[in-house]
């Protein structure tokens, strides 16, 4: 089932070692912003956002019209993030706060209306067939040569980009005045409003956050992803996988469980081509069966 | 005998049910409704299924089509292999058809260990996963599988003991029979000690612990009933249409069942069959209708949530009732 002659092939010569590892580190960043706002949701709702997938194809789409409209990357992507967490906030406000603290039974409806009634609309604006937005401008340069192998730009601007966003996410949940408020909040929500704060606008604030963080992650992937309705549902599933392995609630766990799956998806690419969700389902059930609360959480997921 | 007397009223109502169902095929000679109630024993059996692991045991699955699929593929697969079509002969169907299931509750079982222990949200989203693996197995093996086409090249049916399922009557009468007896045994489970043990569980899981049931123990073996019974239904479907296809083993064929079970509701024992009659009558006119019918299906799904709260035939029960007082 693994070729071993291809692993090693690609991995004696250093050009291709370094390619497979930077489509590993794309793919694990990308994943990372979309597990981070999952895993952001839930660590303060306590609900399992269903439906995240979805935002990270809204924002994809928008990007691409604004791309189409502006021609600006940088632009798109931003529009990308805004436009997923407004119809985030919106989503949170009137469809899945209705049913916070009832059965999971009704979360788990919610999220499937939203999922059927979102993807027949991008159908009806964008239509059925795949879009690609293509490298923009900005970006086409000479790539760089790293030990032989090639690095395009965009792929070492996507990188660090999603890096600076992920320390900015840490940071404005740790150290600013909102963060505080939020995990208070998510810890005791009663007596946070009795201090007279407005509980359900912060939370209502940060699905949305969760909502940008992916629709800026399937924004940043449009010109090297192509866009196609239900696109959001995979990403969902990985990023599920993600927060598995790094624990529910832990954004430095996501980071390294997304980084461990990309690396894992691109190797996979030359050495089991046909087994390389099969792996990721494998690592998942090891960490579920030896340590069920995820590799960098102290606690009980029972 | 003991049994017979405490199931008489069980035993009645399956039989005359089975005598109604037998007599639509042997009076209506056209072949719409015999279709379309393939299809609710097919689907029922997977609402039904779904509801012992969400209304009995309190576990909300969100990948119980997977063992549907996987019921439906493995007695595709068994029978479209000619080795085993010559080996086992006229039998080959019924012994495809056990087989299937014992395959199914093998799969289950190995997913079972893995999920029981984990607490809802966790439980939820964890069998979707495993369901979507399953998927993606089935769409990437193209060729075992077929792939998105799905199994073509249709199943072979040779008849056994007079029984030729390629006839469209003969069929339908198998398929209620299979049918019936399904849900009769999940009634039997329902009344059963195990039944009680699992809304105990639903209930009070530590309390269980505590009068000593293995919690863990009895999860999994619902699981894995259930599971077994959804591939039944997966196989009336394989038999119904001559295939297999990628849609069964998809997500939305997961929250479709979880629908069905919240429009039948699920304090009712046969309130998810309902659930499946209403879903799949509602789907058909709305496909006549639209083109796009999972964004009014989607709709329907938010206002019958979000309106109501709870399923229409309970919303119905609780209207009459409130009249009569």
């Amino acid at each position: 089932m693994i070729d071993v002659d291809a692993l090693l092939n690609c991995f004696g010569v250093a050009s291709c070692a370094v390619n497979q590892l930077t489509s590993g580190l794309i793919i694990g960043m990308l994943l990372f912003l979309v597990a981070s706002g999952l895993t952001l949701i839930f660590g303060v709702l306590n609900v399992i956002n269903f439906a995240h997938g979805t935002f990270y194809m809204l924002g994809a789409y928008f990007a691409f019209s604004t791309y189409l409209l502006t021609e600006s990357y940088l632009l798109s992507a931003l529009i990308g993030a805004l436009g997923a967490g407004f119809f985030g906030i919106l989503f949170e406000r009137f469809l899945i706060s209705k049913v916070y603290g009832q059965d999971i039974l009704m979360q788990l409806l919610v999220c499937y209306a939203f999922i059927l009634i979102t993807d027949d609309l991008v159908k009806i604006i964008w239509g059925s067939e795949y879009l690609s937005m293509g490298v923009p401008d900005e970006f086409r340069l000479p790539p760089f040569r790293v030990f032989g192998g090639f690095v395009p730009p965009l792929y070492a601007f996507l990188i660090i980009l999603s890096l600076v966003i992920g320390v900015i996410t840490i940071f404005l949940i740790s150290k600013t005045r909102f963060g505080s408020i939020v995990r208070a909040a998510a810890e005791n929500a009663k007596m946070v409003s009795a201090l007279g704060i407005r509980v359900p606008l912060y939370f209502a604030l940060l699905f949305g956050l969760g909502c940008a963080l992916a629709g800026i992650a399937g924004a940043l992937g449009a010109p090297v992803r192509s866009l196609t309705p239900g696109m959001g549902f995979g990403i969902l599933i990985e990023s599920f996988i993600v927060t598995v392995i790094g624990g529910m609630g832990s954004i430095p766990g996501a980071l390294i469980a997304a980084l461990i799956l990309g690396i894992t998806r691109s190797i996979g690419s030359v050495g089991f081509p046909l087994f390389v969700d099969g792996m990721m389902f494998v690592i998942m059930a090891l960490v579920l069966i030896f340590k069920p609360t995820g590799l960098f959480v102290k606690g009980s997921s029972k | 005998m003991n049994f017979i007397k405490f199931h008489k009223k069980d035993i009645y109502i399956s039989i005359i049910s089975l005598l109604i169902l037998i007599s639509i095929a042997l009076f209506i000679e056209h072949p719409w409704p015999r279709d379309f109630l393939v299809s609710i024993f097919s689907f029922g059996l997977l609402a039904m299924s779904l509801n012992m692991l969400i209304g009995f045991a309190g576990m909300v699955s969100f990948g119980h089509a997977a063992f549907f699929a996987l019921g439906a593929y493995a007695f595709g697969l068994l029978l479209q292999n000619e080795n085993f079509v010559m080996y086992f002969g006229q039998f080959s169907i019924p012994i495809a058809f056990v087989l299937s299931v014992l395959i199914t509750g093998l799969y289950s079982a190995i997913i079972g260990i893995i999920c029981v222990r984990l607490n809802d949200i966790y439980f939820a989203f964890l069998t979707l996963a495993f369901q979507m693996f399953l998927y993606s197995v089935i769409v990437s093996w193209v060729s075992l599988t077929g792939g998105d086409q799905g199994l073509m090249g249709g199943i072979p049916r040779p008849p056994f003991l007079g029984i030729d399922l390629s006839d469209s009557i003969h069929r339908y009468i198998f398929c209620s029979i299979i049918f019936v007896l399904c849900i009769f045994i999940l009634r039997i489970l329902n009344k059963s000690n195990f039944g009680y043990t699992l809304r105990l569980i639903r209930d009070n899981s530590e309390r269980a612990e505590f009068i000593g049931i293995r919690v863990l123990r009895v999860k999994l073996i619902c699981f894995v009933i259930a599971s077994m019974m959804a591939s039944v239904g997966g196989i009336i479907m394989a038999l119904f249409t001559s295939g297999a296809y990628p849609e069964w083993a998809f997500w939305t064929q997961s929250g479709e069942a979880i629908f069905m079970i919240m429009l039948g509701g699920v304090s009712i024992f046969i309130g998810p069959l309902v659930g499946t009659i209403l879903l799949r009558s509602i789907n058909d006119i709305v496909q006549i209708y639209s083109s796009h019918s999972d964004l009014v299906i989607g709709i329907i799904i938010m206002i019958v949530v979000l309106g109501l709260r709870k399923g229409l035939v309970e919303y119905f029960l609780e209207k009459i009732s409130f009249k009569k007082k």
